[in-house]
Formats: C-alpha cells, sequence, structure tokens
C-alpha cells in the first residue's frame, strides 16, 4: 500500500518552487521581455545601466567636481553658473543632470536636497540614491521640518544658519557644495575628493572630516 | 524614516534583489531611447508611491521598488492581460527548465 509522507512531499515542492522568481521578480521579467520585444528598449541599454549603477558610478564623481570647484575659483564660477555644464568637463553628464543646479553651504546657509514627488536625484554624479532619500519620510519631513530630519543626521545647526530646501524635479536636480574645511589648504584635488562624502553633497552632513572617507 | 544608512559603504550593494535595478533600469532604458518622458516617469512614480502610502505599505525599501514597479507597468505600453499573460509564460517556464539551465519563453 502507497503511503504518503505529507512533509517530504511539502519539502518536494517547496524545492521544485524555490527556483521560481518572486512575483515582482517574474513581473520585472515580462516587462523587460516584452520592452525588447518590440524593439522599445536594448537589452543592452538595460543591462549597462545596471552594471554602471551597481558597481562603477557613485558619488566620488561629485566629490571630484566638488574638489576642483574647491581649487579652481573659474571653474567653481562654471560650477555655481551652470552645473551641468561643468561635470561635462568630467564626461559625468546624463539625461537626470542635463540641468543640474549647485547650491553652496556657507557659514549661514545650509542647503538640503530632497524630491518630494519621487526620488529625483543626480544619479551621474552620485549614482544610485540612499534608500532614506526614496523614503516617505524623507521626502515629507525634509521640507516640513528640515532642521529635525538634519539632527537625525547628526547635524545640528546654530538658529543663525538658514535651511534652504531645494525640491529636485525630473527637470532640475540638485547638488550641494560643502564648505572646504580648515586645514587643507594645499591640498590636492585628489586628497580633497577623499574626504567628500556622498551625504555631504545631499546635504544630510554638514561638517567633512580630515579622514578620507 | 529609514535610518541614515552607511554613506561609506562601498559600491556594488546598492540593489538588494535583482529586479530593484532591473525595474529602474527598464524606466532609464525607456527615457533614454526617448520612448517616456522624464517628467511623466516622475509623477508616475509619485503617484504610485503616494498610492501605496495612502494603503498603509511601510516605508521600505520593498513598496518603493514595489510603486516603481507598479509605475513601469503603467507607463509601459502593454495592457494588463499582456503583462499578466507573459508573466505566466515565464513562470511556466521556470517551473519546467531543471535547475541550472537556462530558463527560455
Amino acid at each position: 500500500m502507497p503511503s504518503f509522507d505529507t512533509k517530504k512531499i511539502g519539502e518536494i515542492h517547496r524545492e521544485l518552487h524555490s527556483h521560481l522568481p518572486s512575483d515582482p521578480a517574474l513581473r520585472v521579467k515580462a516587462l523587460e521581455s516584452l520592452l525588447v520585444e518590440k524593439g522599445l528598449v536594448a537589452q543592452e541599454s538595460i543591462d549597462n545601466w545596471i552594471e554602471m549603477y551597481a558597481e562603477r558610478i557613485g558619488p566620488k564623481r561629485g566629490a571630484q567636481v566638488i574638489a576642483r570647484a574647491w581649487c579652481d575659483p573659474d571653474y567653481y564660477a562654471r560650477l555655481m553658473e551652470d552645473a551641468g555644464q561643468a561635470i561635462k568637463d568630467f564626461g559625468y553628464e546624463g539625461h537626470a543632470t542635463e540641468h543640474l543646479k549647485a547650491v553652496q553651504n556657507t557659514a549661514f546657509v545650509h542647503n538640503l536636497v530632497v524630491c518630494t514627488l519621487c526620488s529625483c536625484y543626480p544619479f551621474s554624479v552620485l549614482g544610485m540614491s540612499p534608500i532614506w532619500y526614496r523614503s516617505a519620510a524623507y521626502r515629507a519631513r525634509a521640507v516640513k521640518e528640515p532642521r529635525a530630519v538634519l539632527a537625525e543626521f547628526g547635524v545640528t545647526l546654530p538658529e543663525a544658519v538658514k535651511v534652504r530646501v531645494w525640491d529636485s524635479t525630473a527637470e532640475l536636480r540638485y547638488l550641494v557644495v560643502p564648505e572646504r574645511p580648515r586645514g587643507t589648504e594645499g591640498w590636492s584635488e585628489a586628497q580633497l575628493a577623499a574626504i567628500i562624502t556622498r551625504d555631504s553633497m545631499i546635504g544630510t552632513q554638514r561638517d567633512l572630516s580630515l579622514e578620507p572617507a | 524614516m529609514n535610518a541614515p544608512d552607511d554613506p561609506l559603504a562601498p559600491l556594488g550593494h546598492d540593489f538588494k534583489e535583482p529586479w530593484h535595478a532591473q525595474v529602474l533600469a527598464g524606466a532609464q532604458a525607456l527615457i533614454r531611447a526617448g520612448h517616456l518622458d522624464p517628467t511623466t516617469w516622475a509623477e508616475t512614480l509619485g503617484a504610485a508611491l503616494r498610492e501605496a502610502e495612502a494603503a498603509g505599505a511601510p516605508d521600505t525599501e520593498e513598496t518603493y521598488y514595489l510603486a516603481a514597479l507598479s509605475a513601469l507597468e503603467q507607463v509601459a505600453p502593454f495592457g494588463a492581460e499582456t503583462l499578466t499573460a507573459r508573466k505566466t509564460a515565464w513562470a511556466e517556464a521556470y517551473r519546467r527548465t531543471p535547475h541550472g539551465k537556462p530558463v527560455v519563453l
């Protein structure tokens, strides 16, 4: 008489289905295969983007831009005038940063960048946005209570320092130019770039450490 | 709010799941190919995020990417039936393909 080991059958069933991707993964697979099949996008275009943003493009690009601006007054002027153009010196332009505005922190102004609508971000100079940047809480609170948000990131601003919050859009994105720390006189661009962090270019960090990031 | 992450963490860990990267890559590829207006994408994604929030979804990475997936499904020029049929076809392909072999439709 055959016997049924329900535990064993359950294990076989789970094993069979363990190779089945999750529902969202299958939905993406369906979309991707249809988009490629209809000639709307090239498979290489998708694969290249993933490789670039998972491994190659990161905030060190923005750090190089800021370091140059700190060292070269002409470049600084060009960056403040039209950052989308200025980053082309490094070949860092991208469709998302065609219109990019650099905003300078000073002793009396601190800049903070958010996208209240979704997650617009200067990808081609900062890489993928951190997940907190895309959270509903950050998107809502950065505008309503920027000082409280900054405090959670460890930034406490004196009352005399004004906070300017910049709301990114699909058409215009922002890059914060942090203040150059004291004690870095005579440093090379490479040395300076090493201490410039991603968060300082979003505005959730204000003071930079002299230790390489 | 999600806790501040480690800004000094090395690159290469930005996507927890391959489909997270694929969904954003799909949208960016459509934009670059001129089939999707960046503003339309931002608005559709924004609406999907608001909808998730209104539905009480937790404020997590998974919720963000599920909203992005829903937005991509909306802007892609395919009906729901086409998408469901293709998803079912992939699921069947995975079920019938022995582990380790390439999965094809």
